[in-house]
């Protein structure tokens, strides 16, 4: 294959003037049509062969390509009456203002440069010379002059035709042109004023047929036909020295087809529409926004080699791992580039009929040939270096994995392929936090790497075990989760000894086949099973979740596990809990002994912990939340001691003896009161649920721990539900005076202000369900407007950092080599390596 | 320390974006109580759009005034300067009635929180006379002031308006000041609602270096560019910590670095960083893309295409990262 690379060094944009227009024409188009009845173009039609072709099997008349390789070419329209393009008419009518109704120079005195005593911002001088009364250069008087939207310039009372415009403009010197900012090269102003109107190629707007075997036409043409024909009608008419009120007319007709032409939603001009009613999406609404051609087509685009599917769980994989359907791995193919040195496993991969086969192979002609029964001996044959060989999707292959909305960078990974049964991608759950992925139906997609600079950049920065550490804060985003760390809890807490069988087992599911020494009973402890995933030399002490913070701190005797003490890669005391097992632990790992020890933590300890949890045996039902008689009487009594204590509030109030907290009204003093009072109340049932419950209660165990759910949960379903709130407030809103009918009028009570009593084991009343509805309707809409309102500001965000780079002298500039940052951070250092370990 | 060095080539800015933008959408949209001002103060998600978007006036915007270290720790001379300081216009203890036939203004000052103000009738009538110009006979008894005025109806109600107007005492645009106890240095200082530093500058006894307020705009008037970047940085990192949210500063510093970089308080957005792009291309696929292509052609603009949205559309390799690298053939 040959390749010419060449590189785009810059893209200029300037105007069209009517010259280069006509001078790229490959066609002046006349006839107002498309096809005619035997469904050919119309010679001088608007689908003119000359332009391009876009059914098959014909051939440009240009060129001579077919619908592949023609790139179209442009025709143009000659207007027989200048008439203003839309957009520029501001533009046109700020030149006016600026220049001599009669001399066309600006209205600046000559030799008037920008001295230093009077240095004008460009915006001063514009203003200075939108207000000069007098040419200093004819001494000619000028009259105001007021840009009328669309396309309509008034001078004084009279509105100025496109005609005199152009000659004004045309009249104005280069060097004023400079002065005034514009480029005399690029953009002469008459060039504004349209007298020729290129015709897009075919292809930019190729009909479509439809079912009934109708043709029917793009948007663009449709309007193009419109202006063509009153383009026609107005040339009769001049021809025919019609008189000028109908000239008139027709041509303001002209002018409203080509202002809808270039824009079909500029301000004060009625849409044009199709015979439907639908509004034509002309050239502006092509570009314009999230579906335009900018946002839709330029900076995203569809690619091949990509999969998508749902995804699901898959704890028995490595977390650098992807598990692939079969059917997709036959599908998607890896590129093999042929050399002297794979030429011989090339053609036994060739020669393949099942699984891992060759699908294609490419020849140095660039030529793709698809491998079949019949042509691979031929093809073996004539098999080179220099070919490229497509091979179907293997295991290991690295691939890029990704799933939307893809907030930051470890929304896409680089994952390994296993190639598994089934019909979805097999994920491993250690990695869900960082995609936010959960399997109640979420899918994915999946970038098969095509040239091995890909792979290789992509193994080395991509790969998940390099993602462990997130840049955002430098604290592990992919670590064990849930169902881990409980396990990992059970296996080492104080206590649990096991016998050799068993510790084999919660070896050889991490994948571990050594034993360690078993103490004097010949029993080996869960913490020493653990410790069989730790380096040798790994030493590390920290104070758990679990650790009670009481004043004299006995470390190593700490009777909650609350105290870790790691030596030498011996886990002596303490339990794991989410704190240390995925976060101290595990970024340490990573820090001193690089990603893959980390991975292999992951990988090897949550294998253990899922089968230490199913050793176990850990579950929650119903027992969990059942509270005694007793027990039961005391958080009612809490609870009821709070509604009184609120009631004693409200006579406080009422009787006008309660203190004013400072810049607060009484009312408001007395509303944070009892928000106060009620939040205090459900929280100190907490205290009390814990000592009931015990340490054994799953349900705490978990929350403890920190693997699943929090002690507010529990209450939540034990005790009761605590005050239900709408805009941080409790709920007022609904009839006068009440919220629901259920109450008396002015009542500002606990009950009948959204504090609801019952828990979810008891159920609640139905008020009390309607006040639940109310605070949980709430979030569900603040969490909509949020999604929305951060999206945006993400974007925003994005577009105005994503040029910043870390230049070779560590310092922040932007792609135009602007200073930022003097040095990034002001430390040069990384944030996902920078944590202090 | 080498280990610890960022890449050169890294992609910094998008990383940071990343890491202020992905936490979003976890933030709450409440507003939270701020100590000593009544009002809610907005924090979470609202409160970062209003710093990325460096509004010139936050929705709560808050002024902290300390006093010289004489009196930093003297809670009493902190409430005096704090009533002083507290702004009172005339219809917060007055109410004024129009009585048309008479052609006069009717003030009736509410006596009680008017003392509680430290304002007398007297003070009233004095800045009344102070602060407009032509004004007719003032009469007064007890808690009336009659005001009286020699115009037309529709000019009546403007001088109406005018006299509510009337500041009684304090700085213009600081409400409700009220004194708050550092815990960590046992230092009180003045927080108030608004701002107006200009005015607050004047105020004797107080410390000008440490004079603050939540409006980074106001900052940037007064101390310069390099003190609102350090606002800019130190609220953007108040909101994340509100929130528990964790972001390493170097982020925040660079964003807060990027907004003013050119030398001013620019937004994130179309009117500030991204409209001032160099590129047209890149400015086109943001936000209002034809505005962009038609002044780039009237100027004949060149893009050079350095950017990384101008070599995704022209599908060239972005130079950051690995894409920054080039050899030389020697």
């Amino acid at each position: 294959m040959e390749f010419t690379e060449k590189k785009v060094d810059a893209i200029k944009f300037t105007l069209f003037s009517p010259e280069a227009v006509r001078k790229m024409s490959v066609i002046k188009v006349t006839v107002p049509d498309t096809y005619n009845e035997d469904g050919y173009p119309i010679d001088g039609g608007l689908m003119d062969q000359r332009m391009g072709v876009i059914d098959p099997g014909l051939r440009c008349k240009t060129c001579g390509g077919t619908v592949h390789t023609c790139p179209g070419h442009f025709g143009h329209i000659d207007l027989v009456r200048p008439v203003l393009h839309s957009e520029f008419s501001r533009v046109i009518a700020v030149v006016l203002k600026i220049t001599c109704a009669s001399c066309s120079r600006t209205l600046v005195k000559k030799g008037a440069t920008n001295t230093l005593d009077e240095l004008l911002s460009e915006e001063q001088l514009l203003a200075q010379m939108k207000k000069t009364k007098k040419c200093p250069h004819c001494q000619a008087k000028q009259e105001d002059i007021r840009y009328e939207k669309p396309t309509t310039i008034m001078e004084g009372k009279r509105s100025l035709l496109p005609i005199e415009i152009r000659e004004r403009l045309t009249k104005i010197p280069d060097d004023d042109l400079k002065m005034i900012g514009m480029d005399p090269e690029s953009a002469r102003p008459e060039w504004m004023v349209l007298t020729a109107l290129p015709i897009p190629p075919v292809q930019m707007r190729p009909s479509i047929i439809l079912d009934t075997g109708d043709r029917s036409e793009d948007d663009i043409t449709h309007k193009l036909v419109d202006i063509i024909r009153i383009n026609q009608r107005l040339d009769a008419n001049l021809n025919a020295g019609a008189p000028q009120l109908i000239i008139e007319d027709l041509w303001e007709l002209l002018q409203y087809h080509i202002t809808t032409y270039f824009n079909n939603e500029s301000a004060n001009v009625p849409p044009a529409r199709h015979r439907s009613g639908r509004p034509l999406k002309t050239l502006t609404q092509r570009l314009k926004g999230k579906e335009g051609r900018f946002r839709y087509n330029l900076s995203g685009k569809r690619v091949n080699f990509s999969s998508r599917t749902v995804v699901s769980p898959d704890p028995n994989m490595s977390i650098n791992e992807v598990g692939i359907p079969l059917t997709i791995a036959e599908e998607l193919t890896v590129p093999i580039y042929v050399t002297p040195w794979n030429i011989e496993e090339c053609k036994a991969l060739m020669r393949k009929t099942e699984y891992p086969k060759v699908v294609y192979v490419t020849g140095k002609d660039g030529r793709r040939r698809k491998l079949m029964d019949k042509t691979v001996e031929e093809l073996i044959t004539v098999l080179d270096v220099g070919w490229i060989v497509e091979r179907q999707l293997q295991d290991g292959d690295p691939v890029i994995f990704n799933r939307q909305p893809s907030l930051h960078r470890a929304s896409m990974m680089c994952h390994r392929t296993k190639v598994l049964p089934g019909r979805t991608f097999r994920l491993h759950v250690a990695v869900c936090p960082p995609y936010n992925a959960d399997f109640d139906g979420d899918e994915m997609n999946l970038h098969v790497l095509q040239t091995y600079e890909a792979r290789a950049e992509a193994e080395e920065l991509m790969l998940v075990e390099r993602q462990i550490l997130s840049p955002r804060h430098g604290a592990a985003i992919i670590q064990p989760n849930e169902d881990h760390v409980s396990g990992a809890y059970l296996l080492t807490r104080k206590g649990e000894k096991f016998t050799k069988d068993e510790a084999s087992r919660f070896l050889g599911a991490a994948g571990i086949y050594e034993m360690p020494e078993p103490d004097k009973s010949g029993m080996y402890t869960g913490k020493k099973i653990f410790s069989m995933l730790l380096p040798k030399d790994f030493s590390i002490e920290y104070k758990t979740r679990l650790c009670r913070e009481v004043s004299d701190c006995t470390k190593e005797k700490c009777p909650y596990d609350g105290y870790v003490i790691i030596k030498n890669g011996v886990l002596e005391h303490g339990a794991m809990e989410k704190k240390g097992y995925s976060g101290t632990i595990l970024e340490k790992l990573f820090n001193d002994y690089g990603p893959e020890t980390a991975r292999a933590f992951i990988d090897q300890s949550t294998k253990m912990a899922v089968y230490s949890v199913t050793h176990f045996g850990f579950s929650v039902g119903i027992e969990n939340y059942h509270l005694d008689k007793k027990t039961a009487d005391v958080i009612d009594g809490l609870r009821d001691k709070a509604v009184k204590e609120v009631e004693g509030l409200i006579v406080k109030y009422k009787g006008k003896t309660l203190s004013r907290s400072p810049g607060k009204t009484l009312k408001e003093t007395l509303e944070e009161q009892i928000m106060m009072v009620l939040s205090h109340s459900r929280d100190s049932t907490g205290t009390i649920l814990k000592d009931y419950f015990g340490q054994d209660n799953t349900s705490i165990v978990m929350a403890n721990i920190g693997s699943r759910g929090s002690i507010l949960n529990v209450i939540q379903m034990s005790a009761f539900l605590g005050q239900q709130a709408v805009r941080s407030k409790r709920i007022r809103r609904g009839y006068k005076g009440r919220v629901l009918p259920h109450f008396k009028s002015m009542d500002v009570g606990a009950y009948a202000k959204g504090f609801v009593g019952s828990s979810f084991m008891k159920g609640l009343t139905p008020s009390e369900y309607f006040f639940h509805a109310a605070g949980g309707r709430e979030s569900l809409v603040n969490t909509a407007i949020r999604t929305a309102r951060s999206g945006y500001m993400q974007r925003r965000l994005i577009n105005a950092l994503q040029d910043l780079y870390v230049d070779y002298d560590r310092s922040v500039r932007d792609s135009d080599g602007n200073l930022v940052q003097i040095r990034y951070g002001g430390d040069m250092k990384d944030p996902m390596r920078a944590k202090k370990v | 320390m080498v280990k610890k060095l960022i890449d050169s080539g890294e992609a910094v800015g998008i990383v940071a974006a990343q890491s202020l933008g992905e936490p979003g959408t976890q933030m709450t949209m409440r507003t939270f109580h701020y100590a000593g001002v009544a009002e809610q103060v907005p924090t979470g998600l609202p409160r970062l759009i209003e710093l990325v978007d460096a509004r010139r006036e936050p929705a709560q915007p808050l002024t902290d005034i300390y006093l010289i270290p004489r009196y930093v720790k003297d809670k009493k001379k902190n409430e005096e300067v704090a009533i002083a300081l507290e702004h009172v216009s005339l219809s917060d203890v007055c109410t004024v009635t129009e009585n048309f036939v008479r052609k006069e203004l009717r003030i009736k000052v509410d006596l009680k929180f008017a003392q509680s103000k430290g304002i007398t009738v007297k003070n009233i009538i004095s800045m009344l006379r102070l602060q407009l110009d032509k004004i007719g006979k003032i009469k007064s008894k007890r808690d009336q002031i009659l005001l009286h005025v020699d115009t037309t109806y529709a000019k009546l109600r403007k001088i109406t308006l005018k006299v509510k107007a009337v500041s009684l005492k304090g700085v213009k645009g600081l409400n409700r000041a009220t004194v708050v106890h550092s815990e960590k240095t046992g230092e009180y200082f003045i927080r108030a609602g608004g701002f107006n530093m200009h005015d607050v500058k004047k105020v004797d006894d107080l410390d000008y270096g440490r004079l603050y307020s939540n409006n980074v705009r106001e900052i940037e008037k007064h101390f310069g560019i390099e003190a609102a970047r350090n606002a800019m940085l130190k609220e953007i990192k108040q909101v994340m910590d509100l929130q528990g949210l964790l972001v390493d500063v170097r982020h925040l510093m660079l964003i807060s670095d990027a907004m003013c970089a050119r030398g001013s308080v620019e937004p994130v957005g179309r009117h500030g960083l991204s409209g001032r792009k160099s590129s047209v291309l890149a400015r086109a696929a943001f936000e209002e893309t034809v505005k962009h292509l038609v002044n780039a052609s009237i100027e004949g603009q060149e893009d050079p295409l350095n950017g990384v949205t101008e070599n995704i559309i022209i599908g060239q390799t972005v130079k950051l990262g690995t894409g920054k690298v080039r050899l030389v053939m020697r």
